[in-house]
């Protein structure tokens, strides 16, 4: 004769009552804890397995029960608090400078001189559109450029004197984020998004070289981006590769499902756009404080700007941070 | 067809189960934190502007005041989500009164990398305008979840704060008590809702209770207050015996 369900689970659960009330106090301090020393971590895990085996046993003895939805809430709860990832410190800033951008870098390096080229096509072919037919920079630039450059003004030579380089610098960074995460995001719709955005930006500058070249000012443009348009131009470029990328993985996933392959793809490159929102911003200063301003010489301007450059090739290789030698033996 | 649940692998072998937060939740959060953002931002311009304003104040301290907020107070608003879900673990202000966290598809808190992905995405989400996309996503998607967290491999899920409460009071309950599981679990729930009810429904849900569990309990002669009620039914749990 089969055991009575009612009574087998009456006996179970009333020879684990006690030890259900007593983890209760771990359930409410754990998801609370923003450090845990061993022993609390230790307890924390004893407390996780032995209510999972309780919730297991539930299951089975009282499924649909108050008992098991009130054990399963508390696994749960315990679950998520032992899923916490470690503080966010020093080491972990040291990895991710030191491992996970370069590593990140390196995974979209061949994607990024694609980018490279597709930009530098697209504004070869915003030269020659401006150049063949003048009127369509009027699609690239606002009346009022258009105005000042025909007076043999460019619009760069005011922004010194209109906003303090501070604002300069903060409003040239946000734009400049923005356009660099647009690529990046763009990816997602199988990385045409991308490719329209570094297309886009690679006309403007095309054409405006065109456009100030007619009138004799492409000189005066180029000391104006020359200190800030080497790192500025590169990290659109690794953003849209960081963006083919994203649309690589949702046209062929290397995962079961395109969703998998999109998300680990995405985990994988989040540091690259840290990278990013950092050269950025030294971009950003060079561009609000060195760029406009008139006393600096071409020859400064070119220092800064190679110079910049190479630190970002150093950062993006891995290069700045040594790592520790290996032990040997 | 949308899933309700989000089912994880427990490290334990045992599976487990988190309620997935819709898009009014997701709402509800999101227009708490809109709110403090914004106010906070606009505080800010606010007190740079009245700064400026007042008189007997040179230039000298009022112009850097003035560029430092006009540089911070876009900085608030846009890095608000960023930066408080990571050093907050999942949450936000607006998040945890909504009672919700984010966590990732295996049920964990999110890393910085995945958080930050999350983020970047509202620039595709809130186009054209409005969150449409997101929202649109979310009403869509198997996990209601917005592009961001398609990306990142996050979820939205709602959190169960009273948890432990109701574990250890139930492990009380069986401690003390003979009634049945069943049982016990009605006169806890009652318990638990008794200040939402109306006076005459708890009356009479504690009086057909106890006219069921409590042995010799009349029900046509009882005529117990409502306090003396609620004491005799925590006895029944036996957290009064």
């Amino acid at each position: 004769m089969a055991p009575d369900p009612d009574s087998s689970a009456t006996v179970w659960i009333r020879a684990r009552a006690g030890a259900w009330q007593a983890l209760a106090a771990e359930v409410a301090s754990a998801p609370q804890r923003s450090r845990a020393t061993p022993e609390d971590a230790l307890r924390t895990l004893q407390s996780y397995r032995t209510l999972a085996r309780s919730l297991a046993n539930a299951r089975q003895l009282l499924p649909g029960s108050f008992l098991t939805t009130a054990l399963a809430d508390a696994c749960a709860t315990l679950h998520v608090a032992i899923g916490q990832p470690p503080r966010f410190g020093r080491a972990r800033l040291l990895t991710l400078f030191r491992d996970d951008i370069p590593a990140a870098a390196a995974s979209v390096r061949a994607t990024t001189l694609w980018i490279a080229a597709l930009l530098g096509a697209s504004a070869l072919a915003g030269w020659w559109l401006v150049s063949t037919y003048p009127a369509l920079v009027s699609l690239i630039a606002s009346d009022r450029m258009i105005d000042g450059v025909e007076h043999g003004h460019l619009w760069t030579d005011q922004l010194f004197s209109i906003a303090p380089p501070e604002l300069l610098s903060a409003r040239i960074f946000s734009n400049n984020v923005v356009v660099t995460l647009g690529a990046f995001c763009s990816g997602i719709l199988f990385g045409l998004g991308t490719f329209y955005m570094i297309s886009f930006n690679g006309l403007m500058l095309g054409g405006l070289f065109a456009f100030t070249h007619q009138h004799g000012l492409a000189h005066g443009l180029l000391r104006f981006i020359l200190a800030h348009g080497p790192v500025e131009l590169s990290v659109i470029c690794l953003a849209g590769a960081a963006g083919t990328a994203l649309g690589e993985s949702l046209m062929r996933p290397q995962l079961a499902t395109r969703s998998e392959s999109l998300r680990r793809r995405g985990t994988e490159l989040g540091p690259l756009l840290i990278a990013c929102a950092l050269l950025l911003l030294g971009s950003g200063l060079i561009e609000g404080f060195i760029s406009p301003n008139p006393r600096f010489s071409v020859p400064f301007r070119l220092a800064v700007g190679l110079g910049y450059w190479t630190l970002m090739l150093l950062f993006l290789g891995g290069k700045l941070i040594p790592r520790p030698k290996a032990a040997g033996g | 067809m949308a899933e309700e649940e989000l089912i994880v692998r427990g490290l334990t072998g045992v599976d487990m189960s988190l309620r997935i937060a819709g898009p009014g939740t997701r709402s509800f959060a999101f227009l708490i934190d809109w709110q403090i953002r914004l106010l906070a931002a606009l505080g800010l311009i606010l007190v740079a502007s009245l700064l400026r304003l007042l008189p007997g104040i040179s230039r000298s301290v009022t112009q850097p005041v003035w560029i430092a907020a006009l540089v911070l107070a876009p900085l608030i608003y846009f890095l608000y989500h960023p930066v408080l879900e990571v050093v907050m673990h999942g949450h936000t202000p607006g998040k945890r009164k909504a009672g919700a966290r984010i966590v990732t598809v295996e049920g964990t808190i999110p890393t910085v990398g995945s958080l930050l992905i999350r983020n970047v995405f509202r620039l595709i989400d809130c186009l054209p305008g409005f969150y449409m996309v997101g929202l649109g996503c979310c009403l869509f998607s198997d996990r209601r979840v917005r592009l961001g967290d398609m990306v990142a491999g996050t979820v939205l899920v709602l959190e169960e704060p009273g948890a432990s409460k109701a574990l250890g009071r139930l492990g009380e309950a069986m401690q003390r008590s003979a009634l049945p599981l069943e049982a016990l679990r009605l006169i806890q729930d009652l318990l638990d809702r008794w200040r939402d009810l109306e006076h005459a429904q708890r009356t009479r849900l504690a009086r057909d209770l106890l006219a069921r569990l409590e042995p010799g309990f009349d029900l046509t002669r009882e005529t117990l207050s409502e306090d003396a009620l609620r004491v005799r039914l925590e006895a029944l749990l036996g957290a009064r015996s």
